[in-house]
C-alpha cells in the first residue's frame, strides 16, 4: 500500500497486487476457511480453562524472552554440550553459507540422496534446490511436503503445508507422478501409497536433513516434534543426520521444554502432544545398534542477530512457530499463504519476512493487516504483533538508527518514504492546526466536494472496492452547534 | 568447523553481544496439573491417541501377548535380546508360549535393514514410564534396545508398568532427573501411532511409523 512515489525494484509482485486472484478463487477460499475453521475449533478445546490458559502462555513468553536475555550465552553453552555429545556444530550468518555448509557435508560424505523431515529454516534456504543443483536429490517425507513437492509447489501454511489442496487435487496429483497409482477418494489408500514410495527413499537415502523445535542448552538435546514418523525416521535411519536451525530456537534447561511443548502442539493443531516428541543428544555411542554415525547442526543467523537489535522488534524471535496465528487471521483465511510470496504467511509472516529481507523488499507486508488483535490474543508466546506491524510501518517511512552503526534497525528502512504521501501529510497538518482554515476547507467540501471527479488520484483507490462517500450539506460541527453543543458542552 | 563457520561464529556472537543488554524475566510461577487417578486420565488420554491398552499381569503378558499376535495373524515379532522384555519372550517361547517366529535386533541397523525396512511385523520394547496428562509413553532406546525397533515395524508393542506414571511431562523430567543424569542419544516420548492429517484434516494411521500400537499395562502385584 506503499503511495505511488516509493520505488519498488523489479521483484515478484506484491500482496496487493497477489490478493485479488486468491479472493476469486472460490475452491481455494473454501478449502481454507474449512482447514482454518477446524483447526480453530480444536485449538479452542484444548484452552477450556481461561485462568490455566493465562499461567501456561505467561510462563511460556517468559521462557522465551528468558532465553533471548542471555542468547549469546546459551547459543555458546549449547554448543560446548552438543560437541561433548559428539554433534558437529556449524554456524552460518547467510542462508547460502548454511547451503555451503550442508552441501559441503554431504558431499564429503559422498551422498547422492537426502530425505528430509519437514523443516521451515530449510525452505527459507532453499535447500532442496541448492542441492539439486549440485546433483543431489532431496525428497520431503512430511506428507504434506511431499504432496506439494511433487506438485512443484511451496508451503502455504507453515504447519500443514498442503492446506490449499483437496483430497481430489491430491489423487489427480498422485495418479499423475506415482507410477501405477489409481485415483483414488479414500485418504487412507492416498497415504499408503506415500508410504509405499517414501519407505523406499528412507532405506535408500544416504543421510537425512531436519529442522529442530527446541535446543536445549543446558544438555546439548536437540527436540523435534511431529505427527508421521518421518521425523524420527530422517533422524534414524540413514547414516548421516544433519539438522538445520534459527539462532532463535535455543532454550536454557531442559525444564523450560514442557510448557512450550504444551504450548506449541496445542496451539497448532489442537493436540495435547504430538505423536512423536525426538530428543536427540548425539550421534550413534559406541555398541548401539542404529542412529546416524555423524550429527551435524547448522546454527542459521538470516537477519536473525539484526532483529535481536531493537529490544521491542526482538520479541518475534520468541516465536515458537504454530501458526495460530495465521489460523485466526482474517486476512490468511481469505487468501491463503501463497499471497504473502514468502516463505512465513500470516501475521508472524508479516512482522517477520520485512526483518529477514528488508522494507524494500517487503515492507507492503506489514499493511496487510486491519490490526484485528486476533493474531496477539492467541500467541502462545504473546508477541504483540499488532504493536510491531504498527512499528514496522513507521521503520518503513521514519526509521530509527542503531545507535552503534547509524544504519535503520529495520533493513532498508524509510524504503516506503514517498514525496506525495508527505505532502499530503504536510497538508493535512496546515489545515488541521488552522481552525479558521479547517473551517473553509470543510465547508469547501461539503459544496464541493461531491463534485470530485471517481477518476481522481485518491478517490480512484478508494472506490475500487469501496461505496463512494457522498459529502452532507452541512459538517458536523454545524449540526452539532444547532443543537446547542459547543466544545462538548450543551449551551 | 571450516574457516567460513569460525567467521560466521564471531559475527553472529559479536553482534548479539554488542545488542542492548535486556533483563530476563523471573518465570511466573506455573502449576502443572496433578491427576488424583493417574492410571484413568492415562487410560482415556491413550485410547484418545488410538492406541489399544491390555491389562496382563507380570506372569501372564507373554501368553496373552502370544494371543494377541496370533488373532492378528502376524508373521513374526521382532524383540530386543538382551532387555528384560525381550529375554523373557525368548524364554517363554521356549517353554512352548506359542509366540510368532521372534526375530532379534542383534545386530546393527545396515546388516538388518531390508528385514526392517519390509519383513518385520512387529517390534516389542520396554518404557521407561509414561505421563498421564497425555497418555504418552517414555522410551529411552540403549544398545540393546535400539531406536527403530520402534518405528519401522507396522505394529509397536510397549510393555509398560503401572507404577511408573507421571502426572506431566514436567514431572517426569523433574522425578526421574533427566537433565542431571544425561540424555541418551535418543529419548522419546509416544502418543499412539504414526498419523496425518496432512490430506483434508482427515486422520490416517500409520503414514510412516507404526499403523497400531498396543499397550501391555503390567499390573503390580498380580
Ligand atoms: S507468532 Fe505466535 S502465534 Fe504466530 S506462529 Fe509464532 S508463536 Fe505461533
Amino acid at each position: 500500500m506503499a503511495a505511488d512515489g516509493g520505488h519498488h525494484p523489479e521483484h515478484a509482485p506484491r500482496f496487493a497486487e497477489r490478493a485479488p486472484d486468491a479472493l476469486n478463487n472460490p475452491q481455494l477460499r473454501r478449502n481454507f476457511r474449512r482447514a482454518m475453521d477446524g483447526l480453530m475449533a480444536k485449538r479452542a478445546a484444548q484452552f477450556p480453562d481461561p485462568a490455566y490458559w493465562a499461567e501456561l502462555r505467561a510462563r511460556g513468553a517468559a521462557v522465551k524472552a528468558r532465553a533471548l536475555a542471555k542468547l549469546p550465552d546459551l547459543l555458546e553453552r549449547l554448543e560446548t554440550n552438543l560437541t561433548a555429545n559428539g554433534v558437529q556444530v556449524h554456524w552460518a550468518e547467510t542462508t547460502e553459507e548454511a547451503n555451503a555448509i550442508v552441501l559441503g557435508i554431504l558431499q564429503q560424505a559422498g551422498a547422492r540422496t537426502v530425505i528430509k523431515g519437514k523443516s521451515m529454516v530449510s525452505e527459507e534456504m532453499h535447500l532442496n534446490a541448492h542441492l539439486e543443483r549440485h546433483g543431489i536429490t532431496a525428497v520431503e517425507s512430511d506428507l504434506g511436503e511431499y504432496i506439494i513437492q511433487l506438485a512443484g509447489e511451496t508451503p502455504s501454511h507453515i504447519v500443514m503445508p498442503c492446506i490449499h489442496k483437496n483430497k481430489a487435487e491430491i489423487s489427480d496429483l498422485f495418479a499423475e507422478k506415482i507410477p501405477d497409482q489409481p485415483r483414488t477418494d479414500d485418504v487412507d489408500e492416498l497415504t499408503a501409497a506415500a508410504r509405499r514410495v517414501l519407505r523406499e527413499r528412507f532405506a535408500n537415502a544416504d543421510a537425512g536433513i531436519s529442522g529442530v523445535n527446541f535446543a536445549v542448552a543446558e544438555t546439548g538435546t536437540l527436540v523435534l516434534i511431529e505427527n508421521e514418523g518421518n521425523g524420527r525416521l530422517s533422524t534414524t535411519l540413514p547414516p548421516l543426520h544433519i539438522a538445520v536451525t534459527g539462532i532463535e530456537k535455543v532454550v536454557e534447561f531442559l525444564d523450560d521444554v514442557p510448557p512450550l511443548l504444551a504450548l506449541l502442539t496445542r496451539s497448532a493443531t489442537g493436540q495435547p502432544i504430538t505423536t512423536y516428541v525426538n530428543m536427540i543428544s548425539g550421534p550413534r555411542k559406541a555398541g548401539e545398534k542404529d542412529g546416524p554415525t555423524a550429527v551435524h547442526l547448522v546454527l542459521l543467523d538470516a537477519g536473525r542477530s539484526r532483529v535481536y537489535q531493537d529490544v521491542e522488534l526482538a520479541d518475534t524471535l520468541r516465536c515458537i512457530r504454530c501458526a495460530a496465528c495465521m489460523n485466526h487471521c482474517p486476512v490468511y483465511t481469505r487468501v491463503g499463504g501463497h499471497t504473502y510470496n514468502a516463505i512465513y504467511p500470516g501475521p508472524i509472516g508479516k512482522i517477520l519476512t520485512p526483518q529477514l529481507q528488508g522494507l524494500d523488499a517487503a515492507g507492503d507486508q506489514p499493511h496487510a493487516s486491519t490490526l484485528c488483535n486476533a493474531c496477539a490474543e492467541v500467541c502462545p508466546v504473546k508477541i504483540p504483533i499488532p504493536d510491531l506491524l504498527v512499528r514496522l510501518r513507521r521503520e518503513a517511512v521514519r526509521p530509527t538508527e542503531t545507535p552503534a552503526t547509524h544504519l535503520p534497525v529495520v533493513k532498508d528502512g524509510g524504503a516506503e518514504r514517498s514525496w506525495k504521501e508527505s505532502l499530503v501529510w504536510a497538508g493535512w497538518r496546515l489545515v488541521y492546526t488552522r481552525p479558521l482554515l479547517y473551517r473553509m476547507v470543510t465547508r469547501a467540501l461539503a459544496w464541493g466536494g461531491n463534485w470530485v471527479p471517481a477518476s481522481a488520484p485518491l478517490m480512484r483507490d478508494w472506490t475500487k472496492a469501496r461505496a463512494r462517500p457522498r459529502f452532507k450539506p452541512r459538517t458536523l460541527h454545524d449540526l452539532a452547534r444547532e443543537r446547542g453543543y459547543l466544545n462538548e458542552v450543551p449551551k | 568447523m571450516s574457516t567460513a563457520s569460525n567467521t560466521a561464529r564471531a559475527n553472529i556472537l559479536g553482534r548479539l553481544k554488542a545488542a542492548p543488554g535486556r533483563p530476563g524475566p523471573d518465570l511466573p510461577p506455573w502449576t502443572p496439573p496433578t491427576y488424583a487417578d493417574k492410571l484413568a486420565r492415562f487410560r482415556q488420554m491413550a485410547e484418545a491417541n488410538h492406541a489399544e491398552i491390555h491389562d496382563v499381569t507380570a506372569s501372564n503378558w507373554p501368553q496373552r501377548l502370544a494371543t494377541l499376535l496370533n488373532n492378528r495373524g502376524l508373521r513374526n515379532l521382532m524383540i530386543a535380546p538382551g532387555t528384560p522384555r525381550g529375554d523373557a519372550l525368548v524364554q517363554a517361547a521356549a517353554q512352548g508360549v506359542p509366540l510368532p517366529p521372534l526375530v532379534p535386533y542383534d545386530q546393527s541397523v545396515e546388516a538388518l535393514k531390508d528385514a526392517l525396512v519390509h519383513q518385520v511385523d512387529a517390534g516389542l520394547t520396554g518404557t521407561r514410564g509414561a505421563i498421564a496428562e497425555t497418555g504418552t509413553l517414555i522410551l529411552w532406546p540403549t544398545a540393546q534396545e535400539p531406536r527403530l525397533l520402534s518405528l519401522l515395524p507396522p505394529l509397536h508393542i510397549a510393555v509398560l508398568e503401572e507404577d511408573t506414571l507421571h502426572d506431566t511431562l514436567a514431572a517426569a523430567v523433574r522425578d526421574q532427573g533427566w537433565a542431571a543424569a544425561g540424555m541418551p542419544t535418543n529419548a522419546l516420548l509416544i502418543s499412539g501411532p504414526s498419523k496425518t492429517s496432512d490430506i483434508e484434516q482427515t486422520l490416517a494411521y500409520g503414514v510412516h511409523g507404526p499403523k497400531e500400537l498396543i499397550i501391555l499395562l503390567v499390573k503390580k502385584g498380580e
